[in-house]
């Protein structure tokens, strides 16, 4: 367990970047994950752990799934959930993320869940002094999500490692692949970090518009073509093409993205049969993913989203569950800025 | 060996070795089916991780003597604590209800020390919200004393009378590579029941 020196008992950690774990950070996460998953197989589905402390969810964005998620989540820790939408309320009334943080801290925040557009804004908010609070970043425009990419490898480890086989164990050695609008995607940043800490090797495919400038600083391959790439894949990782934040033409048409990076029945024969197919949802069918591979078992996109709730109890808990928390502080996030 | 050296530096004396802790838990596995009149409906739930070791074990001496296989599994009481604020998140321990479940059975609790009650009493809440025994009986291989709540042991091992600046450390083959119970002193707060 991580417990970093000169911890004053009433600081609080976040969690804003996968880049911030350290290997025993995020492999602690997945083995608590691993117990809590054990709770939703229970009659009283419920654990007494933060009974008496609040959650907010704060989310500038529209998102339901993941909302929903971290409110399960907190629920079944006991918590209190605060739902904040910046929509109707006094965010459109153009109310600054600074005068809503107080008025958080005001109210007793413990953790605040963060979805924000602006890149930086989880981070703004963690550094800045207006909240006592944790902050944990449930995706931040294009930068990062790091508990999605939390779920995934969980994900990943239960499918490719094993449920009781994978505690204590990372990702070494497995070959992942992830497919789509890595330039729009929080998802796919949080996921390369955290892949890699674990010890897997990380492939990106897109086409080269939607490929991120300065991508070859990151630690991962970078590959035009899906059809070389999946037989040496163990999961394939499926993103949406993010429509709503494109003001370009990224590619000439839907049809031709979709034949050359869509994933199909005939493709996915391709992989090798342990592989799987993962999407972090909404899925768009007939677009990145068919129906047929959608629906098929090897398709992990519904035990994500069960997943999600473990991963992000496993996270409240270590942030919350006890006087000091047992992931990286705000300082050391500082440093690896 | 006669004594060891614990941590802190201090001199250890075992007060049970490999043998005693043997001859003790057959005549807690004895008094197990005297009580539960046969064991038939015992479920045994060691409390992570030497309570866990110690319910396998008494796990098997009871089938020495019924013929019978009994369920053991674990339970861990960590979520269920009442001073995680007073300290750092921790670890997560592995909770295995067997698959006959706990409704309507005789759960016995097994844990290696006995102090506070506090373990016991996250023990009792934890159960709460997995099913509805029967009953809830407890063992435990060392009593040392000093209960801050009105808990008591059904099978105890050894009552050791302790101070609370002694330490009571259990060690256990499947984890310490040996089984003993070794008191100690420890010069500042004592110890939990680790």
């Amino acid at each position: 367990m991580l417990r970093l020196p000169g911890g004053n008992p009433r600081t609080p950690r976040h969690l804003i970047s996968a880049a911030d774990l350290t290997r025993d950070d995020a492999v602690l996460i997945l083995d608590t994950a691993e117990e809590m998953a054990r709770v939703a197989d229970r009659p009283i589905k419920k654990l007494p752990t933060l009974r008496g402390r609040t959650v907010v969810n704060l989310f500038f964005e529209d998102s339901t799934r993941t909302r929903i998620s971290f409110e399960a989540a907190a629920k079944r820790l006991s918590a209190d959930v605060i739902n904040f939408s910046a929509k109707g309320s006094s965010v459109s009334k153009g109310e600054s993320l600074k005068d809503t943080a107080m008025t958080l801290e005001a109210m007793g925040a413990d953790a605040v869940v963060i979805r924000h557009g602006a890149s930086g804004a989880p981070y703004r908010l963690a550094t800045s002094g207006w909240i006592d609070g944790a902050v944990v970043n449930a995706g931040d425009g294009t930068h990062e999500h790091p508990t999605q990419a939390l779920l995934d490898a969980f994900t990943m480890r239960r499918r490719l490692v094993g449920a009781d086989a994978g505690i204590g164990k990372d990702l070494e050695g497995r070959r992942i692949t992830i497919v789509g609008d890595i330039l729009h995607s929080r998802v796919a940043r949080s996921n390369v970090h955290l892949l890699t800490t674990l010890g897997a090797h990380v492939t990106l495919v897109a086409p080269p518009t939607l490929v991120p400038v300065g991508v070859e600083q990151w630690p991962c391959d970078v590959s035009y073509g899906l059809d070389e790439v999946l037989p040496k894949s163990d999961a394939v990782m499926m993103l949406r093409v993010q429509r709503e934040r494109m003001n370009a033409a990224y590619f000439p048409t839907e049809r031709e993205y979709s034949r050359r990076y869509g994933l199909d029945g005939l493709r996915m024969a391709r992989m090798p049969e342990h592989a799987i197919v993962m999407h972090p949802g909404p899925m768009v069918r007939g677009m990145e993913i068919t129906a047929e591979v959608a629906d098929s078992d090897r398709c992990t996109a519904v035990e994500q989203v069960a997943n999600g709730v473990s991963t992000r109890m496993a996270v409240l808990y270590l942030l919350l569950g006890g006087s000091e928390t047992a992931l990286p502080s705000a300082a050391r996030t500082e440093e690896n800025k | 060996m006669d004594a060891q050296h614990d941590h802190t530096g201090n001199a250890a004396r075992p007060v049970l070795e490999a043998p005693d802790i043997a001859r003790v838990l057959t005549r807690i596995a004895h008094e197990i089916v005297e009580r539960a009149k046969g064991a038939d409906d015992v479920v045994l739930l060691g409390i992570p991780t030497r309570g866990v070791f110690l319910a396998r074990r008494l796990a098997g001496k009871l089938e020495e003597i019924t013929g019978r296989k009994t369920p053991v599994g674990s339970l861990d009481i960590t979520m269920y604590r009442d001073d995680l604020r007073m300290r750092p998140a921790r670890a997560l321990a592995r909770t295995e209800i067997p698959g006959e479940g706990i409704e309507g059975r005789l759960v016995v609790l097994v844990d290696d020390v006995l102090f506070s009650g506090r373990t016991i009493r996250a023990a009792l809440d934890a159960l709460g919200d997995i099913g509805r025994p029967r009953a809830v009986q407890l063992a435990v291989l060392v009593d040392r004393g000093h209960r801050e709540l009105p808990i008591r042991a059904d099978y105890v091992g050894k009552n050791l009378p302790t101070s609370l600046r002694e330490t009571v450390r259990v060690q256990l083959a499947e984890e310490d590579g040996r089984d003993a119970v070794l008191l100690g002193l420890q010069q500042t707060v004592p110890a939990g029941e680790q």
